[in-house]
């Protein structure tokens, strides 16, 4: 992450409906925010923050094809070209046997394929320590993240506009 | 902005069937027939290839013992026509009854979503009793025109026409408990039906939610029902005609295609009625998850399609592969068109063009995908049934586009009149609000 020595500026929200409403006051004003958390997935969310739309179905559809291809190859050398092999009868290349084995690691490429994709566009992974700005993200509050050096307002200014969309604390955090 | 913020939409709307619409219908519905008189006159003139394939199917008939339909009933161009009669019939009873199913399993699953447009479906089984009445009077009139084991003296030992095999099916194909199944059937479907449908519209004056968990009890008896029925009805419609052939893939094989057409039904029916204005709580959101329904089931059809197909042609008994010889190249090849038209229409083509997010959003999109699922199914059925009836008398002609215009006309026709008797959105179900603000994102 590129987040090192960074000042945020933490809100603490009680209610998912007040959170929602508080994007949009927070926008209204001009506060650019740097991301919501919450235990649970909000609808509507992503569009309030106008987080661009995920790419990961452009991805997904990527690795099927890779794994389409991969699998069309490897049964199409192994059972017809290396060392080709009649099985009941059949032509040595013949597509239908090879269905199975293609649509398997068409979904076996995409599951880990996107899986992959995700951690690493996310930041996530073995040994490496998430960015978690308030622990309670994970229980029962909401936490909102305003990254303070991509804002042009004050940092009073914005603490009094997060304060007054409905926060419960407001606190500065150093990364 | 955000689910929260839906507009308030009215959810009183009253469906108007105009004179329009009748007269057009009607005029379909005309069209068809004269296709029908025409083409079962052209048949009747021995137009076409027929004649000449009849001849070759007597020669051959010596050492064809393979061929399933030689045995001493000679074609008349009757049968075209029954066979015609018979493929539609059994898709739009399908069509209808999918609809049930689909209220079903929504209300077993307590399903908020598609509250909305309930009464699309909801409206379908009502065309039921008449492709039921055809099919019982097909099957108890002319049932030997359509099917191997109801020919005279099949099950006789002292015949000429004894068939060990088809003898061993007796127990299940026999004539009077294959006409109290088929009347079983269309009487708990529709019986069912109409239990749920009243339930429904009671709801709308009453409110409450006593309506409600009435209606998740009768939804849970027909999927109970309709869990043996759909597969059982598959083997005695459809499967049974190619009597020698079974494959335990078949039950769920035609409960996929039937399905899927249904949802097609659906889906079209439903962007037809937002096209007139109508439905105007039908969001977004709501079409994605039809196209979704649409995107999915298709796939699951393929994957029955395919799994009964794989296992044949990989076992390669001739007992079993004879079934998609016949398709695949038997009969002067004429089925094949069909075979593969099947696969692109209901399979590649849905597939790709319904994978996207925008193209399940998108009116114009779904009505492209519907079709080809709609038109696709109804080659599905009729490669299924039209080999083992008419064999190489078969085509596709007139007679063909005639049936499925008139049937067509007389769904959509039925659909409406239902539409007609309610408000077209369920004002008092339990579910509505939740699914006023449905919202997939």
């Amino acid at each position: 992450m590129t987040d090192i020595n960074k000042k945020f500026l933490v809100g603490v929200y009680d209610d998912d409906d007040v959170v929602l409403s508080a994007v949009g006051k927070l926008k209204n004003s001009g506060v650019k925010i740097y991301e919501v958390y919450s235990p649970f997935a909000i609808h509507g969310m992503d569009i309030a923050i106008g987080h661009p739309r995920t790419r990961i179905g452009i991805a997904a559809f990527c690795f099927g094809c890779t794994g389409f291809l991969c699998a069309l190859l490897l049964t199409t050398w192994t059972m017809g070209i290396d060392w080709p092999m009649v099985i009941g009868g059949k032509d040595p290349i013949s597509l239908p046997n090879y269905v199975p084995v293609m649509f398997e690691l068409t979904v076996l490429f995409t599951a880990f394929g996107m899986t992959i994709s995700f951690f690493i566009t996310n930041g996530l992974g073995p040994t490496v320590k998430p960015l978690l700005f308030d622990p309670r993200c994970t229980d029962n509050k909401f936490v909102m993240a305003i990254d303070l050096s991509k804002n042009k307002l004050s940092e009073a200014e914005i603490a009094s506009i997060v304060k007054a969309s409905g926060a419960e604390e407001v606190s500065i955090k150093q990364l | 902005m955000g689910a929260h913020h839906h507009e308030v939409v009215s959810v009183e709307e009253q469906f108007e069937f105009t004179a329009e619409s009748k007269r057009n219908l009607l005029i379909g519905m005309g069209i068809g027939a004269a296709l029908v008189l025409v083409g079962a006159y052209l048949l009747s003139q021995g137009g076409g290839h027929g004649h000449e394939a009849h001849d070759a199917a007597h020669a051959a008939a010596g050492h064809a013992a393979e061929h399933a339909h030689d045995h001493g009933h000679g074609y008349h161009w009757t049968q075209r026509i029954i066979a015609n009669l018979w493929v539609n019939s059994v898709y739009f009873a399908g069509i209808s009854v999918v609809g049930m199913f689909f209220i079903s399993y929504n209300y077993l699953a307590q399903a908020g979503w598609s509250a909305v447009f309930k009464r699309v479906p909801e409206a379908m089984p009502a065309f039921l009793p008449i492709p039921a009445i055809i099919i019982i009077v097909i099957a108890v009139l002319f049932g030997d025109k359509l099917f191997h084991w109801m020919h005279e003296g099949i099950m006789d030992p002292t015949s000429e026409h004894y068939d060990a095999i088809i003898a061993g099916k007796k127990g299940f194909l026999n004539k009077p408990f294959y006409y109290i199944r088929l009347v079983l059937y269309f009487g708990l479907w529709y019986g069912l039906w109409r239990v749920i449908r009243t339930l429904s519209l009671q709801e709308d004056e009453i409110g409450g939610t006593a309506n409600y968990y009435k209606s998740i009890k009768f939804g849970t008896a027909f999927l109970v029902v309709f869990a043996v029925t759909s597969s059982t009805s598959a083997w005695d419609l459809v499967m049974s005609i190619d009597t020698h052939w079974f494959s335990t893939m078949f039950g769920w094989y035609t409960l996929a295609s039937w399905h899927v057409a249904g949802l097609a039904t659906m889906t079209l029916t439903i962007v037809t009625l937002k096209e007139k204005g109508y439905l105007k709580a039908v969001n977004a959101s709501h079409l994605h998850d039809l196209g979704k329904f649409c995107f999915a089931f298709s796939i699951f059809w393929t994957y029955v399609w395919f799994a009964q197909f794989l296992l044949i042609y990989y076992a390669n008994l001739p007992e079993e592969t004879i079934y998609f010889r016949e398709r695949f190249s038997g009969y002067g090849g004429i089925y094949k068109a069909p075979f593969f038209v099947n696969i692109i229409l209901n399979f590649v083509l849905p597939f790709l063009v319904l994978m996207t997010r925008d193209s399940k959003r998108t009116s114009i999109i779904l009505k492209v995908a519907c079709w080809s699922i709609l038109v696709g199914h109804y080659f599905d059925f009729y490669t299924n049934i039209m080999p083992g009836t008419v064999g190489a008398n078969g085509g596709f002609g007139a007679v063909e586009f005639g049936f499925v215009l008139l049937f067509a006309c007389g769904f959509i026709w039925s659909v409406s009149t239902q539409l007609t008797k309610a408000n077209l959105i369920p004002r008092n179900h339990p579910m509505l609000e939740e699914s006023l603000h449905h919202d997939v994102a």
